[in-house]
């Protein structure tokens, strides 16, 4: 964003008409259920792409499909099946779920572990044999061959860990659903997230703190890819 | 403007279900009467040791709502002084009627409020609610565009309104989502004796301030409650054409908002105490004046109606119920 639209910006965010704190517990409560969920979704679907880039068994082509086909999960679908599960009613009823950031997290680990298991996989699988021939030629053993190719492929990983981070904090259906966009009687979010507060607002007709709030969110999401992708590339320039 | 009601109640005392054990409805009594001395006790001794006496502080009670009590602002504005005064967290979640009563039959929620009575009197007879109280009223109103195609304006009745607007097949935006608005637009329709359908009859799906924004896009007319349209006329065109009773409009178009607690006894970790003591607390003369006190570009939306001079105990029963019909 060039400096002059910021200094713009910067005297309608400062005579924002939000209480003291609003934005930023809701940037938070975004951050912390996007975030939480990206990190278990990573640690889950990165031993399963490696597993898949390393070996060879029946029905893999089935699994990559079912990952593929999770990409395109719908995000109210996710939310309206993680309400079953964790309303009152469903299989997780007694752990009081509903209405809870721990729900939120639920749902974004859905939709963001299909995209970081995928993209993980095509990295892996992506990386050159020429490396893995090098690898094994120089006496390297699987865990060896393997460790090179994940590094071969980390800038591949990160792309797909944004992507996932990506699907998470832009997505309002389910955490709609199953958050229930509450904020206390003071105005700290407890599971608005920017997402379903652009969404309020826009139902409330306020276009114009809409709007803030949209930019605050791009801002946001542009920054941390700024971030990852710097780090990506300094990676690969020193390969 | 005075205090109407809308009820036209059949006869009789107590909401028969069979859903609610007698063990419950005892306890529930109990715990009634204790929240009704510490209401009292509370309202007198100003913030002491009310916690103490009903037991909640700490805990958090999740209330289901419409979107009109959520987006014109007002539950902001009054929960302050309960979270206070109990010392607990109010998680207010604005889902629309429909919605939300789903929310309170799976358990979900606590305490449930919300503008469609005969949606209330279902969920009470279903056994799933209990200790219902009128809360609060304003009224629905007939918005359109100043050049009014259909020539509305000054038919002072719905049901004429209605039924101009689809004869001139002028875009009428409907809510579409089950809502308590929703569900007064489709009575409204039929005692108009009208099938709404064609182009011109748009169901948003969305909730009231999407609804005038859609109709406001499209020079359309709606259905709105009062409240929503007052917080949201400074950045909208439409006016309003047909008045609700609050400005001497039809009674049909009253808007009486009710509360209901989730029956312990059907959903066991429902926080029946909180429930009632927020009932209790909202139905109290300090909540139902702040609600009154409640305005919005210098106007008052909600008209309390738990507090009267000329008590309604018919209140407490479903409309319709009548003891020797079907006793359940």
């Amino acid at each position: 964003m060039p400096p002059e639209v910021v200094v713009q910006l910067l005297p309608a965010i400062a005579e924002l008409p939000f209480r003291e704190g609003y934005v930023r517990s809701i940037i938070y409560v975004s951050l912390y259920v996007s975030g939480t969920a990206v990190v278990l979704s990573t640690l889950f679907s990165i031993p399963v792409a490696i597993v898949m880039g390393f070996t060879d068994f029946r029905g893999k082509q089935f699994v990559k499909s079912v990952i593929n086909t999770g990409m395109g999960l719908p995000s109210v679908v996710v939310g309206l099946l993680v309400l079953f599960v964790v309303s009152n009613q469903g299989p997780l009823g007694p752990l009081e779920l509903i209405f809870t950031t721990e729900a939120m997290i639920i749902s974004q680990f859905v939709l963001a572990t299909p995209p970081i298991t995928a993209i993980s996989l095509a990295a892996i699988t992506g990386v050159s044999e020429n490396v893995r021939d090098a690898a094994r030629a120089l006496g390297g053993t699987r865990l060896d061959v393997a460790l090179v190719v994940i590094k071969e492929a980390r800038y591949g990983i990160a792309t797909a860990i944004l992507a996932g981070f990506g699907r998470a904090i832009s997505e309002v259906g389910s955490v709609l659903i199953v958050g229930g966009n509450i904020t206390s009687a003071s105005g700290i979010s407890k599971t608005r997230t920017l997402t379903t507060a652009i969404q309020l607002e826009a139902r409330q007709g306020q276009y114009d703190t809409a709007m803030i709030l949209g930019v605050v969110l791009l801002v946001l999401v542009l920054s941390i890819n700024a971030v990852v992708v710097r780090f990506g590339d300094e990676g690969s320039m020193n390969r | 403007m005075t205090k109407q009601r809308s009820q036209s109640n059949e006869q009789n005392t107590s909401d028969s279900t069979d859903a609610t054990s007698r063990r419950a409805f005892l306890g529930a009594t109990a715990a009634a009467g204790i929240t009704a001395i510490a209401g009292c006790s509370g309202l007198s001794v100003s913030g002491q040791s009310e916690e103490e006496q009903v037991g909640v502080s700490g805990e958090t009670l999740t209330l289901t709502t419409t979107t009109s009590t959520y987006d014109t602002g007002l539950l902001t504005e009054i929960h302050t002084d309960f979270e206070e005064m109990y010392g607990v967290v109010v998680d207010a979640v604005a889902q629309g009627t429909g919605a939300a009563l789903e929310s309170a039959r799976n358990g979900d929620s606590d305490v449930v409020m919300v503008h469609a009575r005969g949606l209330e009197d279902e969920f009470m007879q279903n056994g799933y609610g209990i200790n219902r109280r009128d809360l609060m009223f304003n009224d629905f109103v007939i918005v359109g565009p100043e050049d009014d195609p259909a020539g509305i304006e000054g038919t002072g009745s719905a049901t004429d309104a209605l039924t101009a607007i689809a004869e001139a097949e002028a875009t009428f935006v409907s809510r579409g989502d089950n809502s308590g608005t929703h569900t007064k637009e489709r009575n409204l329709w039929e005692a108009a004796g009208t099938e709404p359908g064609g182009d011109w009859y748009q169901e948003t799906g969305a909730a009231m301030g999407e609804a005038l924004n859609v109709a406001n896009q499209q020079g359309a007319y709606t259905l709105s409650d009062r409240g929503t349209f007052i917080s949201q006329r400074s950045e909208i065109d439409l006016v309003i054409l047909v008045q609700g009773p609050i400005e001497d409009g039809p009674e049909i178009l009253s808007n009486p908002y009710g509360i209901m607690a989730v029956n312990p006894g059907v959903h066991e970790n429902a926080n029946y105490d909180l429930a009632m003591a927020y009932i209790g607390w909202i139905t109290s003369p300090e909540a139902q004046d702040a609600i009154s006190n409640y305005e919005t570009n210098g106007e008052q939306l909600f008209f309390p109606e738990a507090v009267s001079e000329d008590p309604d105990f018919r209140q407490y029963v479903p409309e319709g119920w009548s003891s020797d019909s079907e006793s359940e």
